[in-house]
């Protein structure tokens, strides 16, 4: 493990949670969050119709499609509504990220439903793959449909309205005993990539297992992120997004804010309410009310960000 | 003829040897709640280990030199390995690395 205790305890961990069925809209100004209060679906798509001159990208996560247990028997037809409400925003956002677990198993026809799903939102999506979707030795499937462009077992970078995004890796070849893992190679090529970029840009960091060591006990965690986040110090606004833990949780520290988006396929328990992280089955009129997507909203010279999580159902 | 007799006499002693030898015994691991149970277990070579998924989620059984390895367990699925090397086996989960377990092998009787 990296030799960084930001870990939260347990008592925080729960107050930074956020069940509640409507969104929560946070805004960071000097590096702290404001929670702006619960604002319903309508007022989401407000914010972020008002910020049309700024950017606004969309998160998708841990869509499982193969998943059919009882947590969720239908994962297909959870993420088919995550993309109806994509599709139904009134301000079209610039792309969307999928932060992983795109498939259940990394089957072939799995990749094909969350392509024929997905593609529906009629937006630019960038991938990074979870555990779940590079199952088969080589992550020849993945790669054969996401890796085009991008660098060892996945990772890449580009730039929109001024902001640079770094998509990571932080699931492959794991190491027994240990949580995700990013790699020399991958540490080397994001200190190059960054050489040379201003302080001021803004950066958005999106992989699938946490950056955080936010519950180790259950892998949640990556354990040479630190070194990662050495990197990106200079940098006066850094965002973090993640998936793999099915629910929405959120730290800030110093410039860095570390956001996890909730699932479209089933939710996961809180850390350490229950034996261990598998699938949580919830009475069937709760379960939308913790499946979902997030908005992310950056308002160029303001140094201010927006993220709102939409639940399926408020 | 008789190096012939002698040679497949040879033959069949190793692949007794290496088969399994007639009070071995299969082991079960259940993998459960993104636990293996028993973590660790003490077997005699020839013995055969079959684990169960029995979770909602795939997991692997991966051995750490790559003496063996599963492929992804859904659920209910089963993965067996033959131990004929005494020698301690430590594994793990590549989906969730936090999962890990051992297999002792000690030298079967008469060995």
């Amino acid at each position: 493990m990296a030799d960084r205790d930001d870990g939260p305890s347990r008592r925080k961990v729960l107050e930074c949670m956020t069940w509640a069925g409507t969104g929560v809209l946070w805004t960071i100004s000097g590096g702290v969050p404001h929670s702006l209060g619960l604002v319903d679906e309508a007022k989401a798509s407000q914010a972020m119709a008002a910020d049309a001159k700024g950017l606004t990208f969309l998160q998708i996560s841990d869509s499982h499609m193969g998943f059919d247990k009882p947590a969720n028997p239908n994962a297909k037809g959870t993420l088919e509504e995550a993309i109806a409400h994509i599709k139904a925003i009134p301000a079209k956002p610039a792309f969307m990220i999928h932060t992983g677990d795109i498939t259940h198993l990394s089957k072939e026809a799995e990749f094909d439903d969350a392509e024929k799903i997905i593609s529906g939102a009629r937006l630019d999506v960038h991938y990074v793959p979870g555990e779940h979707d590079i199952i088969d030795p080589d992550i020849k499937l993945y790669k054969e449909r996401y890796g085009r462009g991008t660098k060892g077992s996945g990772y890449y970078s580009f730039d929109a309205n001024g902001v640079h995004f770094m998509g990571l890796v932080n699931v492959a070849n794991l190491k027994g005993g240990g949580m995700g893992s990013l790699g020399d190679e991958q540490l080397e090529w994001i200190e190059d990539d960054l050489k040379g970029r201003s302080a001021s840009t803004p950066i958005v960091v999106f992989a699938h297992i946490p950056l955080w060591s936010l519950y180790p006990q259950w892998g949640w965690g990556t354990e040479d992120s630190a070194l990662a986040l050495g990197y990106m110090k200079r940098f006066g606004s850094v965002t973090v997004l993640n998936g793999h833990i099915h629910q929405v949780m959120q730290k800030v520290e110093g410039n860095v804010t570390f956001h996890t988006a909730r699932s479209t396929a089933f939710p996961q328990p809180a850390p350490g309410t229950a034996p261990s992280p598998g699938p949580m089955k919830v009475p069937d009129d709760k379960l939308r009310t913790m499946l979902g997507t997030a908005s992310i909203t950056f308002k160029q010279g303001e140094q201010r960000l927006a993220i709102i999580d939409t639940p399926l159902k408020s | 003829m008789t190096r012939l007799l002698a040679l497949s006499a040879f033959a069949l002693l190793a692949a007794l040897a290496v088969a399994r030898p007639a009070d071995a015994a299969t082991i079960e691991v259940k993998i459960d709640n993104f636990t293996f149970n028993p973590k660790q277990i003490t077997v005699k070579a020839g013995d055969t280990v079959t684990w169960t998924n029995h979770d909602d989620i795939p997991h692997t059984v991966t051995s750490k030199t790559m003496a063996f390895r599963s492929k992804a367990l859904d659920s209910d699925d089963k993965f067996s390995f033959t131990f004929t090397a005494p020698g301690s086996y430590a594994y793990f989960c590549s989906l969730h690395p936090m999962m890990t377990g051992t297999i002792v092998v000690e030298a079967s009787a008469g060995k």
